[in-house]
């Protein structure tokens, strides 16, 4: 059986899975799937303190009001009072003690929306305030932080390179959160079914997480909940672990009243209660040469994780995994906090920490290249990892993808048995570290954390992207444009990204696929990645096509059901075509091969000869249509369903050490951006955007690029407008878009060129192709880098460097245009 | 008309009058009769009631552009205005300006460029561009139009100003342009 040449399917630029449902209203979200008459629907009422015991509840009130069928407190729970991804600390309902503004702490059942909404407002809570620790230093005054103490991870002898080095520079950033705001809130529904089994359908990127909560919760196994999902209007993150306490509080309501029970934030709400991205303050001290070359290199990065551990722990990791980005480091120490406040609890973000770890070491570039007086551009070349020839791994041409060798691992079992959440990334803390962590032989350049950088590309990236657009003729220009404006300042910028893929829970790298091939010769297609835009469905659907050598149109996309792919890992870390795509490929080849095995017997032939392609199946001189193939394989009694299964080859770390392979391979991309600020008001625009960026052989051009650019613009929104602030009593001051300002189209640089890479995966991943995700957001922090660039144009040579903050608003702009002029 | 705050929600006011309305629609030209409270937004009159559920709910507070429709031919935010304001009034809505099977121009523009990604925001950007365009012949001047006299050029930047009040968090912004463009241009 053979590929075609050139697959059918794969490579094009085909668009997302149910575009003319989309256009025309019919695409279903959860709250648009049609209830039964008799649904309820629910409401949380929220804490509005931050800190404090919770001394007394009058729900008498909550019990009368119109349309209120049942009311819930953490005593009304059967089983499990606990949403926590991670480690048992986040009960469903306030259990005595509320820890932030907004904490649900009891639940209303009613028959319309309006009437929960309504009724929650009644009820009367007696807080008895505590002392709230709402700031990073409020944290570090009180040694608040979750792990016994800071993660610290090195390299060489930072202390020492930086005590010999000529100069030294140092410095601090703060970098504000990002509210999530898919466009679709957070939403759930139950629906009861007969002996006490119970499906849900959530807006979810982690449907099996959501099937065992809801399990715990009801106290019955995981085959008695279903978890199903068809898309979701928006993720980004905050669809892994924040929409558990909705699908709960449904079920556990489903299961107490015996109707449907539905769930929705109100947008308020869901910024209330909901967590977002960490803030960080990264604190960095360098010593450098008279050129900018980094000689030693010391970070501490402060996370404000909010009051629940959720995935902090492993955001925090990420942070310190991209606290090189580019940059090959000899002598590095990264000491990492992860603090406890009494705020939202901080959560998974597109790019789940590594955009934070990374705008710490372009911040530090920035600074290097201002202490020296030389382009910023010139210094991060400097200081670049070298590119490594374009060989394939293993030195294969087509390696067949080989999942590692598994060496069983007994994982703790006392703590499965306490109910330890394996599916989730917050279980980082709670599994030793499989095998041995394999680290580079020396010789060969490695990251802070001992990982050989084999496949970097990225002086030729960032060559090509500085031509492109005009760098060194657009740099001049600016300061020319400078020169002559007293008023309005350009600033122009490159960064690079190098961005790893995989989980770093190494275990979540896997996925299931199921395929059937029916007689008529359609396919049905379901693996368990969730579609939130980022156009899964139709990549996966490409290379289930591809390896029929059928048309797309002949693959059925189905929800993400658990029932159909069980054990499934959240639909993250930019991992969802990687593992998704291979496992239905693997699945798809299982009934291919058992098909080219029939047909070449029919003809004598070897089935090694078989051709899938063009809807057709070649064998000797005789043509099949696809569908008279399946027909033909049903008839013989063929089986034409398969499962299909793909775990991730090479991955294995320590997360305490901080050393080893956590990722497969790493994706690679680079952005110019260029910006004006008008130095009396501190507005600013962004003028021009040049991206290239690495997508591997990409599996649909389109969808990247429609991913690359959404990513730009959500980064430069972080970056720039999307401040969120709480108020010295804890309270999110921020919580709509009146005051949480997010890009618009009208924010859209006027030129926007966004390119691909043309080379292809080293690692055998699904038809050479990369991760595309969560790598774009940060090509939004050349954005921040061009605002400092055009600060510091508003001083003379000896002014001080901008140390711009991020977010980077009006606000900031201004005040660092005055420290800059003195 | 009684009105909905915080401060008053749930408490039984008392206020004289009825508390809902009788109010008849014409809803994408079907006559439709509705009983809903005085304080039911459109979108939820449409979204709950009428069970059009391709008009989305963003934000319920005027700002992301997600529940856009039109009444009487003129773009509204839906959830910004009550049903019963609108007794008489003709609706339209996404599922009104065509079908998977028949689609305006604009909807087949939109995936012809694939104007989006998660697709929440799309009826609400379909509409509004509908309606930005039809602004445009009329000849309505904008925040951005230079010369107020002359009829507005079909720009992206005229289209851009008009459009900000749809937010696309998944930032399909660049594609949502282009479809927009191109049915502007074939026009
Ligand atoms: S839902 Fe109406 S503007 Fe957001
Ligand atoms: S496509 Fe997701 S919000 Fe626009």
């Amino acid at each position: 059986m053979k590929d075609s040449a050139t697959p059918d399917a794969v490579a094009r630029p085909l668009p997302h899975d149910a575009a003319r449902l989309h256009v025309t209203g019919a695409a279903r979200y959860v709250d648009d799937i049609p209830v039964p008459a008799n649904c309820l629907h629910l409401a949380f009422g929220l804490s509005d303190t931050a800190h404090g015991r919770i001394a007394g509840m009058d729900l008498d009130a909550v019990r009368a009001a119109p349309g209120v069928v049942a009311v819930f407190t953490a005593d009304d729970l059967p089983f499990a009072n606990d949403v926590s991804p991670s480690i048992h600390d986040e009960p469903l309902l306030a259990d005595g003690t509320v820890h932030y503004v907004g904490q649900p702490v009891f639940a209303v059942a009613a028959t319309s929306h309006l009437a929960a909404r309504k009724a929650v407002r009644l009820g009367k809570l007696e807080i008895e305030p505590l002392p709230a620790l709402l700031t990073i230093d409020d944290a570090l005054a009180a040694n608040s932080r979750f792990e016994d103490a800071p993660r610290v991870w090195g390299k060489g002898d930072a202390a020492a390179a930086i005590a010999a080095a000529p100069h030294v520079t140092e410095g601090s950033i703060e970098i504000g959160g990002q509210e999530h705001f898919y466009l679709e809130g957070q939403a759930a529904l139950a629906l009861p079914q007969e002996g006490g089994d119970m499906v849900i359908h959530s807006s979810t990127q982690h449907p099996t997480e959501i099937q065992h909560k809801v399990a715990e919760a009801l106290g019955v196994p995981m085959n008695a909940v279903r978890c199903e999902v068809r898309r979701m209007g928006g993720g980004f993150g905050g669809k892994e672990s924040q929409g558990n306490a909705l699908a709960v509080i449904c079920a556990v309501a489903a299961r107490a009243t015996g109707r449907p029970c539905k769930m929705r934030y109100d947008r308020d709400d869901d910024m209330v209660v909901t967590g977002k991205r960490h803030d960080f303050r990264i604190a960095y001290r360098v010593g450098h040469d008279a050129e900018g070359r980094l000689l030693g290199i010391e970070f501490v990065q402060y996370a404000r994780c909010g009051w629940a551990q959720d995935l902090s722990l492993p955001v925090a990791d990420r942070a310190m995994l991209h606290a090189d980005n580019a940059y090959s480091l000899d002598n590095v120490r990264i000491e990492s906090h992860r603090l406890k406040t009494n705020t939202q609890s901080a959560t998974a973000f597109r790019g789940f920490g590594g955009p934070q770890g990374m705008v710490g070491i372009e911040r530090v570039l920035d600074h290097v290249a201002h202490a020296v007086g030389r382009d910023p551009l010139e210094v991060r070349r400097l200081n670049f990892y070298a590119d490594m020839p374009a060989l394939r791994a293993g030195g294969g041409l087509s390696a067949p993808p080989q999942p590692a060798a598994a060496s069983p691992e007994d994982i703790s079992e006392a703590k499965m048995e306490d109910g330890l959440d394996l599916a989730s990334r917050g279980a980082a803390a709670e599994i030793p570290a499989e095998g041995h962590p394999e680290v580079a032989a020396g010789g060969i350049q490695t990251t802070p954390y001992g990982m050989a950088v084999e496949d970097c590309i990225v002086n030729a990236l960032v060559d090509r992207l500085a031509e492109s657009a005009g760098y060194a003729a657009r740099r001049q220009a600016v300061a020319d444009w400078n020169a002559a404006n007293p008023l309005l300042k350009r600033g122009l910028a490159l960064t690079p990204v190098k961005f790893g893929i995989s989980f770093t829970l190494t275990h979540l790298n896997q996925a299931g696929a199921l395929v059937h091939v029916y007689q008529d010769g359609s396919i049905h297609m379901n693996h368990g990645g969730t579609e939130m835009g980022q156009g899964l469905f139709q990549k996966v659907a490409q290379v289930a096509a591809a390896r029929f050598g059928v048309d797309v149109s002949a693959v059925k996309i189905t929800p993400t059901d658990t029932g159909k792919v069980p054990n499934t890992s959240a639909t993250a870390a930019s991992s969802g075509s990687d593992l998704n795509g291979m496992a239905v490929q693997a699945a798809c080849d299982t009934i291919r091969g058992r098909m080219a095995e029939f047909v070449a017997g029919l003809h004598q032939a070897d089935p090694a000869t078989v051709v899938f392609s063009g809807g057709e199946v070649r064998v000797g001189g005789e043509v099949y249509a696809f569908a008279k193939a399946a027909a033909l394989c049903y008839q013989n009694r063929i089986s034409l369903s398969s499962t299909g299964f793909y775990a991730t080859p090479k991955v294995s770390w320590d997360r305490i050490a901080g050393r080893g392979r956590p990722f497969f391979y790493f994706a690679y991309g680079a952005a110019v951006s260029e910006v004006v600020i008008d130095t009396l008001t501190g507005e600013n625009r962004i003028l021009r955007a040049d991206l290239l960026h690495d997508c591997g052989a990409s599996l649909n051009p389109a969808l990247d690029i429609g991913q690359i650019e959404g990513g730009y613009v959500q980064g430069a929104g972080w970056l720039t407008t999307e401040e969120l602030v709480w108020d010295e009593r804890g309270r999110l001051r921020t919580h709509a878009p009146s005051t949480y300002k997010i890009p618009a189209v009208s924010d859209r640089p006027d030129i926007f060129n966004v390119a691909l890479w043309d080379g292809e995966n080293r690692e055998a991943t699904v038809y050479r192709s990369k991760a595309v995700g969560e790598p774009p957001l940060m090509l939004g922090i050349s954005v921040l880098m061009a605002l400092s660039d055009a600060v510091a144009a508003c001083g003379g040579p000896d002014a001080p460097y901008p140390a711009l903050d991020a977010p980077a608003t009006p606000e900031r702009v201004l005040a660092s245009v005055k420290r800059v002029r003195g | 008309m009684n009105t909905h705050s915080d401060m008053q929600a749930g408490q039984d006011t008392a206020l004289p009058g009825p508390t809902t309305s009788k109010t008849r629609l014409v809803v994408n030209g079907t006559e439709r009769v509705l009983e809903v409270d005085n304080r039911t937004t459109l979108l939820d009159a449409l979204r709950e009631h009428l069970r059009l559920t391709g008009t989305k709910k963003g934000c319920d507070h005027g700002q992301c552009g997600a529940c856009t429709c039109f009444v009487n031919g003129q773009r509204v935010n839906s959830c910004l205005s009550l049903a019963v304001m609108h007794d008489g009034d003709e609706i339209t809505t996404i599922e009104g300006l065509g079908t998977p099977e028949d689609m305006d121009p604009l909807q087949a523009a939109f995936v012809a460029h694939d104007g989006f990604q998660c697709g929440y925001c799309t009826p609400g950007q379909i509409c509004s561009a509908k309606a930005t365009l039809e602004e445009l012949r009329a000849g309505i001047p904008s925040h951005v139009t230079k010369d107020l006299l002359a009829n507005p050029p079909l720009s992206p930047e005229e289209i851009k100003e008009r459009m900000s009040g749809n937010i696309c968090r998944c930032g399909a912004y660049a594609n949502i342009l282009e479809a927009v463009l191109d049915v502007a241009e074939a026009r």
